[in-house]
């Protein structure tokens, strides 16, 4: 008996041990919370993402193809922005400021486009400068090819490392079985540039022949979620999967994250992709979700004003429509807290350079969260 | 016996009547198909049954089967701020979707004649062309 009793709990903890995650599913709601919510800019359709500028003001990219300058609680719209396909998933989509933006004015934008052989878009990323509320100087830096009239999975989030690096995502356009496998293909893809669009030398397939040379880690499925670990250094993405399976990755040059040959996840309608949820080769999620949270826009917390989250991450919900703070421990998610409970589709979330957390929101507009 | 020829004779009848009559329409459903598992799946679930209390259904949703001309207008303009589906409140965005007045209407073909809703009239892309901003 006594026996058998070990042999059962050695068997539940093995179980247990073997199992790639632990927490799954288990979120929890606070009664009280840490700050209230402002909402700063109103009025706002698909506010997609933000950007702070060093006078205090903000650029907000809407998805329509709009790009929305909020400068002493007054919004204006910036002329001079390029033609955005607004089709599907598609439109105006991130923004992101040249880490050295107070010199050299560079501000970063993706957006889907036309332009090409083909019908339809691909995912377009270019730098500008913006002058008297006008975008000037535009260079497109890189466009995903070839186009299509497909309407999902544009990526599309831009972040700059340390070294000056900058990565920026492309979802698999819809076409899972042909391009986030194939690094001759644009799609499912991180990429890594120089700030100036050229292809730094030591990325990781530049002397393969036929590779997109920009590629920096391929087996993506939609990333909607790129930002840099500020104790670490390295890159964190999270991406969509289809019905659950959604992801937290942490990036590394020329690694393989293993869509579609393996996910959490199961088509729309029910069937399986496959059964594998592991395979040599390719990347474990540090989390993933399921059911699908549709994870959109993603910060670590750095700052002081919220003392009790300090290296958190905050991830919006498009789906349930919540803010989501996880707590990690040497790389794994120790506990999930749902904030702004039903507040609508959270697009983007980031930490401004003044320290406050501002929160976009579908259909509503920017919130900033003020600490008690 | 008989029972059986009482029920799969003219079911036989009426469906290649139904199929030779609207090839076009079947034809218009296919493509329906797939516009919906590129466009609508991700919101609306591939049995049409929404998310409650976020994205409405479209499977025997009262508004779909009968405010065509709304509906129609919402997936082509896009469609924001309070409406009741089944006596159920929403109050969510769906963004315009940048299809073709063709696409719209075979997505309408398709949502019409899915998970048990039924319409006598097929959505033609003339119909969606008609339909203005408001
Ligand atoms: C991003 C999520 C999203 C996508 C994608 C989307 N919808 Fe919707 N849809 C909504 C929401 C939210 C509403 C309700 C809007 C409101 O509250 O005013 C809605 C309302 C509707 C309605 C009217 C209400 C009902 O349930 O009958 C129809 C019809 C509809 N959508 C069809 C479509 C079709 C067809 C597509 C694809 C071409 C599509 N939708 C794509 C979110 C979405």
């Amino acid at each position: 008996m006594k026996y058998s009793i070990l042999l059962l709990s050695f068997t539940l903890l093995t179980m247990n041990l073997s199992c790639a995650q632990s927490t799954d599913n288990k979120i929890d709601t606070p009664t009280e919370v840490p700050f209230s919510t402002e909402l700063i800019i109103d009025e706002l359709q698909i506010p997609w993402g933000m950007a702070f500028l060093p006078d205090d003001s903000m650029l907000i990219t809407e998805k329509s193809g709009e790009l929305i300058h909020f400068k002493d609680g007054k919004k204006s719209t910036v002329s001079n922005v390029p033609a955005v396909y607004v089709r599907g998933q598609g439109g105006l989509l991130d923004i992101a400021l040249h880490p050295d933006y107070k010199n050299n004015g560079w501000i970063y934008m993706s957006f889907s486009s036309e332009g090409g052989a083909e019908k339809g878009g691909n995912t377009t990323l270019v730098r500008a400068k913006l002058d008297n509320n006008s975008l000037t100087n535009s260079e497109v830096l890189y466009k995903a090819t070839p186009n299509t009239t497909k309407g999902q999975h544009f990526g599309s989030r831009i972040v700059f490392d340390n070294e000056g690096y900058l990565y920026f995502s492309i979802g698999d356009r819809g076409d899972r079985d042909i391009n986030p496998q194939d690094i001759s293909r644009d799609g499912g893809k991180i990429y890594r540039l120089h700030d100036d669009g050229s292809i730094p030398e030591d990325n990781p397939f530049v002397s393969q022949e036929g590779a997109k040379k920009a590629i920096f880690s391929y087996g993506h499925r939609n990333p909607q979620g790129l930002i840099k670990n500020p104790v670490t250094g390295t890159i964190w993405e999270h991406e969509h999967g289809p019905q659950g399976g959604d992801e937290i990755n942490i990036i590394e040059k020329g690694k393989n994250y293993g869509w579609p040959l393996v996910t959490y996840g199961i088509n729309y309608s029910g069937t399986s992709i496959t059964d594998s949820t592991e395979m040599k080769g390719t990347e474990q999620p540090i989390y993933y979700w399921v059911p699908s949270i549709a994870p959109s826009g993603m910060t670590f917390v750095t700052s002081d004003k919220y003392p009790d989250w300090k290296n958190n991450l905050l991830i919006g919900s498009l789906k349930f429509q919540y803010l989501e703070r996880l707590v990690l421990k040497d790389n794994k998610v120790v506990k999930r807290e749902k904030l702004m409970t039903d507040i609508g589709r959270v697009r983007d979330v980031r930490q401004a350079p003044n320290g406050y957390i501002y929160v976009a929101v579908e259909g509503k507009g920017i919130y900033k969260l003020i600490p008690n | 016996m008989k029972l059986f020829f009482l029920t799969y004779i003219p079911s036989v009848v009426f469906l290649s009547i139904f199929i030779f009559q609207d090839k076009e329409l079947e034809e218009s459903i296919k493509r329906g198909a797939d516009i919906y598992t590129d466009f609508c799946v991700n919101c609306h679930m591939s049995k049409g049954e929404g998310v409650t209390n976020t994205f409405p259904p479209l499977a025997n949703s009262d508004y779909l089967l009968k405010k065509r001309e709304e509906s129609i207008r919402g997936i082509k303009y896009g469609q924001q701020g309070p409406i009741v589906v089944n006596g159920i409140n929403y109050n969510g965005t769906m963004a315009p979707m940048g299809l073709a007045d063709e696409e719209i209407a075979d997505v309408m073909n398709y949502i019409l004649h899915s998970w048990g809703n039924k319409s006598d009239k097929t959505v033609t892309p003339e119909e969606v062309a008609a339909i203005s901003k408001e």
